[in-house]
């Protein structure tokens, strides 16, 4: 798509912070009832001042660090004017002129190579409130306000407008919050966790900016359905007007919004009741907090491990899962470590809508260790390795009592040779077809061993059995 | 110069209603602060701006929870509340 261009505003809530930004009240207010997380100073209430948290300046800077951005060696708060009651004070206290950094990139993989997304700044600002509406919101005559939310660290991230499809836009923002997790600033988990403003252009026409989105799969199709919309408007030789837009994520179009309503002017100036920070010495601070980066580990394991980049790549997606993959490959061969974290668990885990921070708890890496011995020693079954992570998963418990329950512990071989001079015995027709030729007579002996052993029997050494018997 | 409309844009913004006599005299003092401002002009261009009359940098607070206000306490002075959230006009048509 040479003619789109696609440029993204995404707001991160630094949500493992236990502060909002400028007061004290806690942010865990998910599962609270409204208006109960507040105080004067997010409440907007006269005379009540804004103190700013000092982790989530050094969060804001960790980020800003591991995008390869430049953080400014001086940055101001400035406030936002403008009415809307999401923001009790009339303005939002954001950053303008002097945001925390600027430039800095994120590299993407796409079909065509690597690919790297420059960013144009980072900064600062607070959340505002939420507002809902009883009913349906046309039907609605007014707006609900809770403001929880008002006040909890925001990190504005712009790019550049350098992305030339929907798709490049999902792969920079799963990158995105991959990194954001590894910082552990960040749990993309949490509702509203990430909220991405997105504008679009194709060549000869306007840019339209559509707002709020709140998933990367919401990002996706709002953009396809935008390019659709605009091509056919500059088809049929019309304008594609410059405004802003919602995305409806139910019905999966873009409506557009009154553009009076949008016509701002902010009159931003700088925020009296705040000071102007310097950031060197905290840049120092974090510089030795920053953590091992997905591309650097992913390296690290291709080399350490010795485990193909096919697997590497997957493992660091997740660095709870990387974490993982390492417990289980100190103590056991770390190729089959990284195929059965990757091609087993992962699914099971994805199955059931779990990351590896759920799985950590259901099957923690011990546990999958003393599973997988058992499966190197022969003494359980691929396939009895698989039904003890499903049921571990499942009903928990524990893993011995799990493999004693389900019978699952691997047949000994004299008794697989048993089984085999009973099939034997039991099939002469499939015997006389066998020796007249017929050589898949010989499958029918082997399902009749897995089928008396309930698939414990390992399939292969079943067959390898039955045709030295027959043969003799 | 300050127009009629530039006063009535900055009132649209401010969500006020200005009388006819108003504007006029908004427009007057508008003016009148604007060429104060023009006094900037004769600073070398090279002077740092200010930012801040506070002569203090980095002023920071710990990431500690605190108190909060008690949602009736919140909401104690608001006129229109329902089920625990503060009413506001509805903003989208």
């Amino acid at each position: 798509m040479d003619d789109v261009i696609i440029g993204l505003e995404v707001h991160v809530q630094l949500n493992r912070l236990k502060t909002k930004l400028f007061c004290s009240c806690p942010i865990n207010y998910h599962d609270s009832e409204p208006n109960t997380h507040v105080c004067p100073v997010c409440l907007g209430m006269p005379g009540a001042m804004p103190v700013i948290n000092k982790e989530a300046v050094k969060a804001a800077i960790k980020i800003a660090l591991a995008l390869n951005a430049e953080v400014q060696p001086f940055t101001v708060f400035d406030r936002k004017n403008y009415f809307y009651p999401d923001l009790p004070k009339g303005f939002q206290i954001s950053q303008y002129d002097r945001p925390l950094a600027l430039g800095g990139y994120v590299t993407i993989e796409t079909e065509d190579g690597e690919k790297k997304i420059a960013l144009k700044r980072i900064h600062m600002e607070e959340d505002p409130g939420k507002l809902s509406y009883k009913g349906s919101i046309t039907l609605a005559k007014y707006s609900l306000i809770d403001y929880n939310r008002s006040g909890v660290p925001l990190l504005e991230i712009v790019t550049e407008p350098v992305m030339s499809s929907p798709k490049e836009a999902r792969l920079f923002l799963n990158k995105l919050r991959i990194i954001l997790e590894y910082l552990e600033v960040f749990d993309g988990n949490l509702e509203g966790a990430m909220r991405v403003d997105a504008n679009i252009s194709l060549k000869g026409g306007g840019r339209v900016e559509i707002k709020n989105i709140s998933s990367f799969k919401g990002v996706e199709r709002a953009l396809s359905y935008e390019i659709t919309r605009q091509r056919n408007l500059l088809r049929r030789g019309r304008v594609v007007l410059r405004e802003t837009r919602h995305f409806d994520e139910v019905n999966n179009i873009t409506v557009s919004l009154r553009s009076k309503e949008e016509e701002q002017d902010y009159r931003y100036f700088p925020e009296p009741d705040l000071v102007p920070i310097h950031t060197s010495e905290l840049v120092d601070e974090v510089k030795d907090l920053l953590p091992e980066m997905p591309e650097e580990k992913r390296q690290r394991f291709i080399q350490q491990y010795e485990i193909g980049d096919n697997f590497a790549k997957v493992l660091v997606l997740d660095p709870k899962m990387a974490d993982y993959f390492e417990e289980v490959a100190l103590q056991l061969d770390a190729k089959l470590a990284a195929s059965w974290i990757v091609d087993v668990l992962r699914g099971e885990l994805n199955y059931r809508g779990w990351d590896f921070r759920v799985g950590w708890e259901k099957l923690r890496p011990e546990e999958m260790i003393r599973l997988l011995k058992y499966f190197v020693e022969e003494k359980i079954t691929e396939k009895g390795v698989v039904e003890v992570i499903r049921t571990k998963l499942d009903e928990g418990g524990d893993i011995d009592a799990i493999i004693q329950s389900k019978g699952l512990f691997a047949i000994p071989k004299t008794e697989i040779e048993r089984l085999c001079r009973e099939a034997i015995e039991k099939n002469p027709k499939a015997v006389e077809d066998y020796k007249a030729g017929k050589k898949q007579a010989a499958n029918y002996l082997v399902g009749y061993v897995m089928k008396v052993t309930r698939g414990r029997a390992d399939p292969a050494e079943t067959a390898k059995i039955i045709r030295e018997m027959l043969s003799n | 110069m300050i127009t009629r409309d530039d006063v009535l844009h900055i009132a649209n913004l401010a969500k006020i209603q200005l009388s006819d006599e108003e504007v006029e005299k908004f427009k007057d003092e508008f003016q009148s602060i604007l060429d104060y401002f023009d006094i900037l002009d004769e600073v070398e261009e090279e002077i740092e701006p200010t930012f801040t009359v506070i002569q203090l940098r980095n002023v920071f607070r710990e990431d500690a929870p605190g108190e909060c206000l008690s949602r009736e306490e919140a909401m104690m002075n608001a006129k229109h509340v329902e089920n625990g959230y503060f009413k506001g006009p509805k903003v989208v048509e």
